[in-house]
């Protein structure tokens, strides 16, 4: 396993003070947040933000990494010594229960545990945790619904104490028409405490992966659709592809890049149903051999058209 | 721990039949009640009006308690810094939509 320089991670310095660090963190986990970022990788980043702050903001932790670090360079191979953690005693919770390092876990992973247990869970005595995940389908699951084989990551404490993460494989009948955001409850999923008690149940927040043709907006769905100047100046009827098959669609005449058609009722088969828009491009064929070059000269010549009349020019 | 099943799980939509207890979203994200009604309190959550003595929720709830809980955690901010940044990250989306529509 790599060592991890929490300090580079936080950009701080290595005497840098309780008040320093906070700042950097609240800084950092604004700018990283998965809720607010826009940044590519914010959700590893603030994993690892998060993490480096849960060692440098306790006094114990941070003393224990210190004393540690002496000699580790970032990256390097690492094993934590074998008395590691006399000495120290770790209280309280981080709060987060998964997706710390390995290196992390080695060190404080079963401290941070033992603190952690107990309190939660402690709302509902009797019953097992409700447990949450977040997975991306391809929009097809929502639009004709079916199985889907859905990889689960499940935190699981193996016999030495250690937080390791198991694959569970799902198999889900994913309900047509679910929207970005919504979930699917899977009654009795969750934790299954041991005993008589009640399982909790599992909800999967979904999300959708880009589709090749389809860009989706909440409940509908937009097409870019490339149409010939003379099929949106003149009107006519192409095919276009929609979530429910190809479909003659009417381009009214004086059609323009942009214009928007809506099939009302065509998009995400939610309750009420989503629509589908289709949006209009034009595309210009190629003036790549005489015929076609003479074709737009005569168009040129026929028609007195300035595009530029609105720039005063 | 399950690993496999050949039958398929089927679920629920669970925004479009659920009417939600604070009890209910209390278990569900694992936080104490009365955290649930400072939410509402602090305008987080909005109660529907149904004639009852209870208050309910729609499910959609959930998912805006679980982000509300990420960002004070994850952010130390306090409720009204919740309420804010919720009411600012619904704006934002809505303007990206109007941005949308109207290009």
């Amino acid at each position: 396993m790599e060592f991890k320089d929490y300090y580079k991670v936080m950009g701080v310095a290595r005497d840098a003070t309780e008040t320093q660090i906070k700042q950097a963190y609240r800084k950092l986990a604004r700018k990283y947040h998965p809720d607010v970022s826009k940044e590519k990788d914010a959700e590893a980043r603030f994993k690892e933000v998060g993490e480096a702050y849960e060692v440098l903001k306790s006094a114990e932790k941070r003393a224990a990494y210190d004393q540690l670090g002496q000699g580790h360079a970032p990256g390097q191979e690492f094993r934590p010594p074998p008395d590691w953690g006399a000495g120290f005693e770790f209280a309280g919770a981080g709060g987060r229960d998964s997706d710390h390092s390995d290196f992390f876990e080695s060190l404080f992973g079963a401290q941070a545990r033992a603190g952690a247990r107990g309190g939660r869970g402690a709302f509902h005595p009797g019953r097992g945790e409700d447990h949450h995940a977040k997975v991306l389908l391809d929009l097809d699951a929502t639009l004709h619904g079916g199985s889907r084989q859905l990889t689960l990551r499940v935190p699981e404490i193996g016999g030495d104490g250690r937080l390791a993460s198991k694959e569970r494989v799902l198999n889900v009948q994913v309900p047509k028409g679910i929207l970005p955001g919504q979930h699917i409850r899977l009654a009795g999923q969750g934790e299954r405490p041991a005993g008589e008690a009640t399982p909790g149940d599992l909800f999967i927040e979904v999300e959708f992966q880009p589709h090749a043709l389809y860009r989706i907006d909440g409940r509908d769905l937009y097409l870019d659709l490339p149409v010939a100047p003379w099929e949106a100046a003149l009107g006519a009827t192409v095919k276009t592809p929609t979530p429910t098959g190809t479909v003659d669609l009417k381009i009214p005449a004086a059609a323009h890049a942009g214009s928007k058609l809506r099939l009302k009722g065509r998009g995400i088969p939610a309750s009420p149903p989503g629509d589908f828009y289709v949006v209009l491009q034009i595309a210009l064929p190629a003036a790549d051999d005489d015929k076609a070059k003479a074709a737009y000269a005569a168009l040129g010549e026929a028609l007195p058209f300035n595009p530029r009349a609105s720039l005063g020019v | 721990m399950t690993s496999s099943h050949d039958q398929a799980l089927s679920g629920a939509i669970f925004e479009e039949s659920a009417l939600l207890t604070v009890k209910d979203l209390s278990r569900m994200c694992a936080v104490d009640e009365r955290h649930i009604v400072e939410y509402v309190e602090e305008g987080v959550l909005h109660v529907v009006e149904i004639d009852t003595t209870e208050w309910h929720f729609t499910g959609a709830a959930l998912r805006r308690a679980r982000l509300a809980l990420r960002l004070e955690r994850d952010l130390e901010l306090n409720l009204a810094g919740v309420a804010l940044a919720i009411e600012l990250m619904e704006e934002l989306e809505h303007l990206r939509r109007e941005l949308k529509a109207r290009r």
